[in-house]
């Protein structure tokens, strides 16, 4: 089956797949943050009691949520350019170069993701803490930051870090406006040497073996924290 | 009728069950007690192969339970099982839950097995019941289904697992009334309780556990009278005084 | 907004551009639900091979979730379409090449399908293991056997409480079913960008396209929790014992 399988191909292009693989990497770690930032604020802005909060943040959670990531790409590619033109209000405004575009792109759609999981978190921790805390003169920004998060985020460190294994996966459909990630590394040169099999395969064997690694990492995680906590 | 020969099992390296050996007559009583961890509800769940044994032997009427060839679902079929949780099933209505064995193991028609639930149903006082779901039920009365599903089998043998353990105490003796009354017809029983007033009235035997072992298997009479162990002794002085 | 340009002839295919929408569309649509078909079926089978007793059906299950759950759909989408031809005997690969019907569309569907599977066993592998051990017992205590315990006890439950979990995951494919394009499917999200390029119509284009997916999705979060209603156990609050 692997006759004429050539590992040359695949050992002279490392240097090539390994730019790529920053890329993803980078892309990746960084959507998280940001992801992880802006969906706490969209999560605290969906538990409000100000509906001038609260339906804006479910409307924009819902929306994003039920539509495909490569039309979210799309959208954010069409409508950063335009929005730079607008606020600088030159129409000539070169745009922030495609990995920026990439990064808000994956930023704001992974924040509607992370914004459910952190909600569901926030609603985990018991009503009690919460009266507790206000019991003890806390104000609501020192309850959240004190009590509330902290408990939360470590009820869901692992189901964040999970959401993120997949988020490092879907980077790869930047490959839709061009990027050269590590799939569109492999790609470029799959094309250009006319070694598909070869390079398509080894891209599955890299991601199958970080993810793979992740989520064992992740599984490790949470058997310590459920032991700690029974 | 049910006979264990030094039985022992172990979960990995710990042994949760140690040379045990006892044995259930036709028409007799026998109660299962000692302290939580024992092993009690283990060594009942050895009798149907619900829980597998690493030594020694078991019989029920003669058929091997530990052997390679034995057929379980056959042998499971002639032994009734209450449980501590009750276990009924919840998406099936009661009469369904009495019915479900009767058809797919006995192979009963619909009808037939309907019938003979809905007289098992009478006979625990829920006729009324047959159409509702589990969870519509309370604890008690879902323990009495369990009970009726097992003897809709006409089983040989019922064995008790903590059967009320985990009622409300007002729904304790509505359960413990039904198996009384199986006890009066001669139904042979092996039943693990901390019910020592139950113990008293219906048994024939006891079995006293501890930490895997049988540490006294004596009559009734012999068991509340004059315990011989000092772990027995202690262990009836606290459940008595409570 | 000006929405007159889906009235405008098409630049090829004799349509108006609203054509293309809805062939966009119907692609998307038929890629979801035969790619879900193939995930349903293939995922039920797996994740109930991952609760089997013995090792030789769960761990190639096993191997099979972990191998598609953590490669990227995307690469896995190129595999079909590009490697998996060339990978096979030679006169199937011919056959892949030269005279399988609409090769981009079927290798989308099994793409997504066999993709999706590993997801969808993962939700009933969960399902059935949450439901208490004491079913399992209670079912072969009356003499079930295994796979009648899973027809008639677990697997009822395991469904009823996996709808939710179930509906994320079709949407997932519906969603999903757009990295279809990268292999030349024309479906919905391709022809939003493709008459983007013809009219430059791309902040219309793109906001009918979103539309028509949160319609749907609308759509079928209420169909399942309809659904779910329809299916509720009477009585059963779920997780109820251990």
């Amino acid at each position: 089956m692997f006759t004429g399988f050539d590992f040359d191909v695949i050992q002279k292009s490392l240097p090539y797949l390994w730019q790529g693989m920053q890329f993803s990497l980078g892309l990746t770690l960084l959507a998280m943050l940001g992801g992880i930032v802006i969906g706490t604020l969209l999560a605290l802005m969906r538990l409000s009691s100000f509906k001038l909060l609260s339906y804006p943040a479910g409307a924009y959670v819902n929306l994003v949520r039920s539509i495909p990531l490569i039309l979210v790409i799309f959208w954010f590619y069409f409508l950063i350019p335009v929005l730079i033109k607008k606020l600088t209000g030159n129409p000539y405004a070169s745009g922030i170069g495609p990995f920026y575009s990439a990064l808000i792109a994956f930023t704001m759609f992974e924040a509607a993701y992370y914004c459910e999981i952190i909600r569901a978190g926030i609603q985990s921790v018991p009503r009690g803490q919460v009266s507790a805390a206000y019991a003890l003169g806390l104000t609501y920004r020192q309850a959240t930051t004190l009590v509330i998060l902290p408990q939360a985020f470590r009820n869901m460190i692992p189901i964040l870090l999970t959401t993120s294994i997949i988020l490092f996966q879907d980077t790869s459909l930047v490959y839709v406006v061009g990027l050269t990630d590590f799939m569109g590394a492999a790609g470029k040169i799959a094309r250009r040497d006319g070694r598909l099999v070869e390079m398509y395969l080894f891209a599955a064997l890299v991601y199958f073996i970080i993810c793979y690694s992740g989520s064992y990492f992740v599984k490790t995680l949470q058997a310590r924290y459920n032991v700690g906590r029974n | 009728m049910i006979e264990m020969k030094n039985v022992s099992k172990w979960y990995g390296k710990f042994q949760v069950l140690k040379n045990c050996t006892t044995r259930v007559d036709k028409g007799e009583v026998v109660v299962v007690c000692g302290p939580s961890g024992s092993g009690k509800s283990t060594l009942i769940k050895t009798v149907n192969a619900l829980e597998p044994f690493q030594e020694g032997e078991i019989t029920v009427e003669g058929i091997s339970v530990g052997a390679p060839g034995t057929d379980l679902p056959k042998l499971r079929s002639r032994i009734g099982m209450v449980f501590q949780n009750f276990e009924l099933f919840p998406h099936m209505k009661v009469v369904d839950n009495i019915n479900l064995a009767q058809i797919k193991v006995l192979g009963r028609s619909k009808e037939e097995a309907s019938a003979k639930s809905m007289s098992l149903l009478k006979r625990v006082g829920l006729d009324g019941h047959a159409q509702k779901h589990p969870g519509q039920l309370s604890g008690g009365q879902q323990q009495r289904v369990a009970i009726a599903r097992g003897l809709a089998m006409d089983p040989i043998a019922m064995l008790f697992d903590e059967p009320t353990s985990a009622l409300d105490p007002e729904m304790i003796n509505e359960v413990l009334d039904v198996m009384t009354e199986l006890a009066h017809e001669g139904m042979t029983m092996m039943v693990v309780t901390h019910e020592m007033g139950f113990a008293s009235r219906v048994a024939h035997r006891v079995v006293f556990m501890d930490a895997g072992e049988i540490v006294e298997d004596a009559k009734k009479e012999d068991f509340f009278g004059k315990p011989r162990s000092e772990r027995a002794q202690h262990f009836l002085s606290k459940i008595l005084h409570h | 907004m000006d929405f007159s340009f889906l009235n405008q002839p098409a630049f090829s295919g004799g349509g108006v551009y609203l054509d293309w929408v809805i062939s966009g569309l119907k692609w998307t649509l038929l890629v979801s639900i035969l790619g879900w078909i193939i995930a349903f079926s293939v995922g039920s089978l797996l994740g109930i091979l991952r609760t089997a007793p013995v090792a030789w059906l769960r761990v190639p299950a096993t191997i099979y979730v972990e191998l598609f759950r953590n490669v990227p759909l995307l690469v896995q989408m190129f595999i079909w379409y590009f490697v998996v031809p060339e990978i096979v005997p030679k006169a199937v690969g011919d056959w892949l090449k030269t005279q399988m019907p609409m090769p981009e569309f079927s290798n989308a569907v099994l793409c997504l399908g066999f993709y999706t599977a590993s997801r969808v066993a993962e939700q009933v592998r969960s399902g059935i293991q949450s439901m208490p051990r004491g079913q399992t017992s209670a079912a072969l205590a009356m003499g079930l056997t295994l796979p009648q315990t899973y027809r008639h006890v677990l697997l009822p439950m395991a469904y009823r409480i996996v709808i939710p979990p179930m509906t994320t995951e079709f949407l997932t494919i519906f969603k999903n079913s757009s990295v279809a394009l990268t292999i030349g499917v024309l479906e919905l999200t391709a022809q939003a960008r493709q008459i983007s390029e013809y009219t430059f119509r791309t902040f219309e284009i793109f906001t009918v396209a979103t539309i028509i997916y949160a319609l749907i999705t609308l759509t079928v979060t209420f169909s399942m929790r309809w659904l779910e209603n329809k299916t509720r156990v009477p009585g059963y609050v779920g997780g109820s014992s251990k």
